[in-house]
């Protein structure tokens, strides 16, 4: 019904289309066109952020040097893993709550809109920033390369040239965006639902949010401080870490992984969300352990805040705290168990059909679990201080976050895409994409697991002969995966352009699995919706 | 231990399958086969929780592959619409913590149990400081006041050995237990060798503690396990193991031979520019040519060139102050406490007249010790 109100609502409406021109995007405050600039903005760094890797892996094809000096090859490094989780996923998990939350709310836009647009602004400055720090190198003024990979550690970081101060204002720039992002997201969630919409009818996809806007919060600031103190040290005299002024190379780690691992779930939980809204809809059943989850992901953001020196057991803390910081992230595994377990759960005795986002679905809950058991055996003391800083470490993160974050975003794009363009994708295509992007993926980092137990370390520029064998296959699976991209790009591009219309809802389980509010609106959904609130079932 | 010798075995079995044909027949799968208690240990911990993980794995796998073979609409499956809202529906959440804390406990305990054994710090029979520079191992061998620098062996790329043999081992004996200190003069390192000794990080300012008791003659392999920069891929290490009689002839013939070089060093000898310039070339590649390259020109930005440079070509004692002392902020290390004084004079010396610096300078070992 309240489809109907809104689709008169937008013919009849005044000033209601969208202005013309470049203004529109320049100066939008509508959440559906920030929307989609977050996400292309997202898709451009993925690509970019992928040419980096591939030729990371190039260079790894072979034992010697045949591309890359070492520096500019850890400044690449250091550059595709910046630009993958502040450019990639960050934006694209900001651009799905900037199209999807107000829809899903019954708002008729987020809460502060021209804060949304300044947040949107700011990543492209941050990006031409970040990429200006790789290139600043190659110029007599700008000192040595970004040589430090993303963790920033001092002193290395001390010793680096024009191109880390490029970074820490990078970092910066980034993190207020995402600071004002989640401040808007939070206050949309709060304030902005419809009458009716209760917080236990929040689909969970805006449950999701809503925590990664609080650690957001939380955390950003701390990384900024780091980074901060970092430039003091570089430029004007202190020694905050540096030990021979009375500093302690330490802290930074501290501060760098206070942030940095509770921005592992900031990447997670989006794609967390997305999973209880696809699974549902594709098993034709309602979500199994609503409530449960919701509490399961607060304790998953609340413990994921201090178990952050997991990342740092070499680093020669005492026992205990050594100890506490192993069972804080073994328990880990509850809150992440239970995730997986009510997603098979919701897949039990359901009527499933395999569309692609649901295929991504179920290839997310098995190698997520398998990053999960990774990380079990990660977490483990002793046998860290065997595997840590080598490539099965490497492998169990883009375990957890290409599954985890990535595919969970893909799993979204062709989920969501219908909606937004009011075109269907090409579900051949969908799925060609799908087994390539995921047999690829799999090819690439499943012998890395191997390279890492036989010992080679990461960050490393070249290796002896013992690796050369996982190498090579790694890097083939990582040519397939990367290029397996381009098609997304392709099918996204094809199905704004034209293709077979999509119903308003394009989803025949959308109805049974989430019968959201989303699915009320027309496919395009007009410029403006639920100018007056919806009513909530 | 026994089922650690079984996996070993088996895992040889899959390598040797898999690297059938291949160059390097040793390709591993798996943790290189450990030799001191310790590791042994931690290799048993790394197995049992691999094989937790393996289970874990087969049981989401089976449930998801009976959810997709039998709950799908193609085959006529109807939704069972109250599922989520019965008895398993309400309560059953509860299963994932219970289930979980167990998995989780079966691991943890033992984890404690080889935790404790790692910061154990018992009294040692030797102490072996290792101290990481960019881009070489210094090992110092506490009771015997002796030192070894170890750089990268260059190598081919298609050697077995390239990036894993270096100039100077570190010798140790086995049935000793060995106490490692960790210590940088630069940035992060980590000393690692996966067969007797687990890694702690080497951190400026910081002195971490590993320990080992080696229980096999060999040639043990391994290399820098934190990112410390430009030549991070070419720091690699390597431990040889010897027994108790084979190692005691060692240490004295190098106690020997750091006693005649401390006494060259020391001696009033007059040195003529020709033996200067001889070792100074050599230890000029052994020391300086990583960031200043062999040809003296350095790397434009990061490193710099000393071709006609103003320290290389100005006032002698300029050169010998930043060479003994280093530059504060800076990669340069201070050499003082590296080398002996003849090191530093013939260092100076032919960095004074190589690759077109031509100031004619000698430098003499008193000179060095002067500017100390």
């Amino acid at each position: 019904m309240s489809s109907a109100v809104t689709a008169n609502g937008h013919d009849e409406a005044h000033h209601h289309g969208p202005p013309k021109g470049i203004g529109r995007w320049l100066f939008s405050t509508n959440h559906k066109d920030i929307g989609t600039m977050y996400l292309f903005f997202s898709l451009i760094m993925l690509l970019l952020g992928g040419a980096m890797a591939m030729l990371i892996r190039a260079e790894l094809f072979m034992p010697g040097l045949q591309l890359l000096e070492p520096d500019l090859y850890n400044n690449l490094v250091t550059n595709h893993a910046l630009i993958m989780v502040f450019g990639a996923v960050m934006p694209a998990g900001v651009g799905l709550a900037n199209w999807m939350i107000p829809m899903m709310i019954g708002a008729p836009d987020m809460a502060l809109p021209r804060l949304n647009n300044l947040s949107f602004w700011l990543l492209p400055m941050a990006a031409i920033m970040l990429v200006s720090s790789m290139i600043v190198p190659f110029f007599p003024f700008g000192g040595g390369a970004v040589n430090t990979g993303w963790t920033l550690y001092p002193p290395l970081s001390v010793q680096a040239g024009m191109g880390m101060d490029l970074v820490i204002f990078t970092v910066h720039i980034l993190g207020i965006s995402s600071i004002l992002g989640s401040i808007n997201i939070i206050t949309t969630i709060v304030n902005m639902r419809a009458p009716d919409m209760t917080w236990f009818k929040l689909p969970i996809f805006v449950w999701a949010w809503l925590f990664t806007a609080f650690l957001l919060i939380l955390i950003l600031p701390v990384l900024a401080g780091g980074v901060t103190m970092l430039l003091f040290d570089r430029h004007f005299g202190t020694s905050f870490f540096d030990a021979a002024g009375g500093g302690d190379p330490v802290l930074f780690q501290h501060l760098f992984w206070f942030f940095g691992h509770p921005e592992v779930y900031v990447l997670l939980l989006p794609s967390i969300g997305v999973l209880g809204m696809i699974i549902p809809t594709f098993a034709r059943k309602p979500l199994f352990g609503y409530k449960p989850l919701i509490f399961f992901m607060g304790f998953l953001a609340i413990l994921g805040m201090v178990v952050w020196a997991h990342h740092q057991y070499t680093i020669g803390m005492s026992l205990n705290t050594t100890t506490y910081f192993m069972i804080g992230t073994i328990l880990i595994s509850i809150p992440v168990g239970l995730m997986l377990f009510n997603f098979m759960c919701t897949m039990w005795r359901g009527s499933m059909t395999f569309e692609t986002p649901m295929l991504f679905a179920i290839s997310i809950i098995l190698m997520f679990s398998f990053a999960g058991v990774t990380g079990v055996m990660l977490a483990v003391v002793p046998a860290d201080l065997q595997y840590h800083d080598t490539y099965f470490v490497v492998a169990h993160f883009h375990y957890a976050l290409i599954p985890g974050s990535v595919l969970g975003l893909f799993a979204a794009t062709f989920y969501w895409l219908p909606k937004w363009t009011g075109n269907m994708y090409d579900e051949k295509l969908g799925k060609i994409f799908f087994w390539w992007n995921v047999i690829s993926f799999n090819i690439t980092f499943f012998p890395q697991h191997f390279s890492g137990l036989a010992g080679m370390p990461r960050r490393i520029v070249d290796y002896s002969g013992q690796f050369v064998e996982f190498n090579v296959i790694s890097s083939l699976g990582a040519f397939m995966f990367g290029v397996s991209h381009l098609l997304f790009a392709y099918i996204i591009i094809k199905t704004i352009r034209g293709g077979e219309k999509a119903p308003d809802k394009p989803w025949e389980g959308g109805q049974i699995g989430t019968p959201g509010l989303e699915w009320t609106v027309s496919s395009p959904p007009p410029f403006h919706t639920f100018e007056t609130p919806p009513a909530v079932k | 231990m026994q089922s650690c010798k079984k996996t070993l075995q088996k895992t040889a079995g899959i390598a040797g399958l898999l690297g059938a044909g291949s160059v390097h027949a040793d390709l591993a799968l798996n943790l290189p086969e450990p030799v001191s208690p310790l590791a042994i240990e931690i290799y048993d911990l790394h197995m049992l929780t691999a094989k937790m993980a393996l289970y874990i794995m087969i049981v989401v796998t089976a449930i998801i592959i009976y959810s997709l073979v039998k709950f799908r609409k193609s085959e006529g499956y109807v939704a069972d619409q109250k599922f989520h809202e019965g008895l398993f529906g309400r309560f059953g959440w509860i299963l994932v913590p219970v289930i979980v804390l167990g998995i989780d406990a079966t691991i943890a305990g033992p984890g404690m149990k080889t935790l404790n054994n790692v910061e154990d710090y018992s009294e040692p029979d030797m102490t072996v400081k290792v101290v990481g520079s960019q881009w070489k191992w210094t090992y110092e061998y506490l009771d015997d006041d002796l030192r070894i620098v170890s750089n990268l062996k260059k190598l081919d790329p298609s050697d077995e050995l390239y990036l894993r043999d270096v100039d100077n081992p570190l010798v140790l004996p086995i049935n000793k237990r060995v106490r490692f200190l960790h210590t940088a003069t630069d940035v992060l390192h980590a000393w690692w060798v996966p067969e007797i000794v687990y890694k702690k990080d080497s951190i400026p300012g910081y002195i971490n503690e590993t320990w080992t008791i080696i229980e096999k003659e060999g040639t043990y392999r391994g290399q820098c396990a934190e990112n410390c920069g430009t030549g991070h891929a070419y720091m690699p290490i390597v431990v040889k193991a010897l027994s108790q009689e084979k190692y005691d002839v060692w240490l004295a013939g190098q106690k020997q031979a750091s006693a005649a070089a401390a006494a060259e060093a020391a001696s009033d000898k007059e040195w003529s520019k020709a033996e200067l310039m001889t070792r100074g070339e050599e230890l000029y590649n052994k020391n300086c040519a990583a960031c200043h390259q062999a040809n003296g020109a350095g790397i434009p930005g990061v490193f710099p060139g000393l071709v006609g440079s103003p320290i290389a070509t100005g006032p002698v004692g300029g050169h010998l102050d930043i060479v003994v002392k280093g530059k504060a902020g800076s990669a340069m290390a201070a050499w003082g406490a590296q080398l002996n004084d003849l090191e530093i004079a013939a260092i100076v010396t032919f960095e004074r007249n190589s690759w077109g610096n031509d100031t004619g300078d000698i430098v003499q070992p008193a000179a060095a010790k002067a500017a100390r």
